[in-house]
């Protein structure tokens, strides 16, 4: 079970050097949380804060605290005590090794046990089309197959108790898997998105304009039915895009 | 005075890490002055000027840069005092991944970029293996396991250096490095490399220009590591 923590996000400046509107946000362990906004409006700064846990020293000049304190140096830069995953919007690998030795490597440097490695591999494999393979060079896998073995990777060798992610949407892996996948039990969840039904799949989420945090919308009942509505036409897009994949006629409509 | 010495392979951003780090010192009333040496040409001395800073640029030309660097230490001192700074920063031009030029007194930062590949540090030797802090740069260009696996590699190379994640376009990471040079030692006397620069001289270095061979002399080593003294 993972421990419960409670983060802090002491408001910072905008583009144009004004106090952001809302000057202190709270999240718990348990809650997945959205940031929406339009591109440019500092969505992806925001959780690059966190990420760092930005003491006034990044150019929002926001402060993160974790439990009402500044996190210790160890907190913020070992990989063995890091309290974040973080999925960010990369698409490719640049590491010239094979999936097998890197994720090695990775287990390593988390502390974790090198059986996990193939754990990871058969959960990618689970998110996209063609199965990626331990003797794949990294540099070759598609955009879908990177992603797929990122979002693995941070579920299972990460499987830190704060996760961040950015645009899960992106590189047609299947969104609501990956997003649950990433949630696992209990953990704080931070989502930057772009997709209604992923953004509704929230308790809450930030607004973000011209690099600051405007506001901050509970979801409501409407919006939670609404999602579901959403949810059903989501699983008929991904249908009709597997059988379209599998080189199939669609027939049936919704 | 304090010596920092940053070292780097070329583009990694020691220039755009120490702009920001110069503002970070700048804010606690520190005083830092840059010596930055380069081969044939450099304009980041116009970089540096903007913040307001004593800056002197030094070109190596024939001569080795990171030799030259190292031959030219004291002058670099005598200067930085006159200009009344508390810091001499001193940027090499990071070309050489066989010289180390970091004295045994002054902090030794290593820039080094996570594009590179997770099998870039095991390349880059001395310069990374003997610095007491590494910078990691541009790792926004790259997933979080990617960073970590370039850590973990870093330290398997260097298990005691200090790592600093910073940005050049955010400044992430400089307040890290400036709070790091501030603890740095001073300078205190004579001052020895932490590593030794590459053994040969031979007909090379001083000017010959034919290829092969026999027009060689000097301590040369073939291609199959054999390593041999020719001449008079």
């Amino acid at each position: 079970m993972t421990q419960a923590y409670q983060l802090t996000i002491l408001g910072g400046l905008d583009k144009d050097g004004q106090p952001e509107e809302i000057d202190q946000i709270d999240i718990f362990s348990g809650e997945i949380i959205g940031i929406v906004g339009p591109t440019g409006s500092g969505k992806s700064s925001f959780i690059g804060d966190i990420e760092q846990f930005a003491q006034g020293d990044t150019p929002s000049c926001r402060t993160v605290l974790i439990d009402g304190e500044l996190p210790g140096f160890e907190t913020r830069s070992d990989p063995r005590k890091k309290l974040i995953a973080q999925l960010s919007q990369n698409m490719h690998f640049l590491a010239d090794m094979t999936v097998e030795d890197f994720l090695r490597m990775h287990a390593k440097s988390r502390g974790k046990p090198v059986e996990e490695v193939q754990r990871v591999i058969e959960l990618a494999n689970t998110l996209t089309g063609e199965p990626a393979h331990p003797n794949h060079h990294l540099t070759i896998l598609s955009g879908g197959q990177s992603r797929a073995l990122m979002t693995a990777d941070i579920a299972v060798i990460s499987d830190s108790p704060i996760v961040l992610i950015d645009e899960i949407e992106n590189a047609g892996i299947k969104k609501k898997e990956a997003l649950e996948l990433l949630a696992g039990e209990g953990k704080m969840v931070i989502v930057v998105t772009h997709d209604p039904m992923l953004a509704l799949m929230t308790s809450r989420r930030i607004v973000m304009k011209n690099g600051g945090v405007r506001k901050v919308i509970d979801t409501s009942k409407e919006e939670r039915r609404v999602c579901e509505d959403l949810s059903r036409v989501d699983d008929w897009l991904m249908n009709l895009r597997e059988t379209i994949r599998r080189g199939e006629v669609v027939e049936a409509a919704l | 005075m304090k010596l920092v010495v940053i070292a780097g392979t070329p583009g990694a951003g020691k220039t755009s890490v120490l702009m920001h780090t110069v503002k970070s010192l700048q804010r606690e009333g520190i005083k830092p002055a840059v010596v930055k040496i380069d081969c044939l040409w450099t304009e980041d001395d116009a970089r540096f000027k903007r913040l307001g800073i004593p800056v002197v640029v030094g070109l190596a030309k024939d001569m080795c840069p990171d030799h030259y660097s190292i031959y030219n230490v004291d002058e670099m001192l005598a200067w930085a005092k006159s200009q009344e700074a508390d810091i001499l920063l001193n940027e090499t031009a990071g070309l050489c991944l066989r010289c180390a030029p970091y004295p045994d007194q002054c902090l030794a930062v290593c820039v080094i970029d996570v594009t590179t590949g997770p099998n870039a540090p095991l390349k880059v030797g001395p310069l990374l293996t003997t610095a007491d802090v590494a910078v990691i740069t541009k790792g926004d260009m790259v997933s979080q396991a990617e960073r970590e696996v370039f850590r973990e590699r870093i330290l398997e190379t260097n298990p005691k250096c200090r790592i600093v994640e910073a940005n050049g376009l955010s400044g992430k990471g400089a307040a890290e490095l400036a709070e790091l040079i501030r603890a740095a030692p001073e300078v205190t006397g004579d001052m020895v490399l932490r590593h030794n620069p590459p053994l040969a001289i031979c007909t090379l270095c001083t000017g010959e220009l034919r290829v092969s061979k026999e027009h060689h002399r000097g301590v040369l080593r073939h291609l199959d590591g054999f390593m041999e003294y020719t001449g008079e």
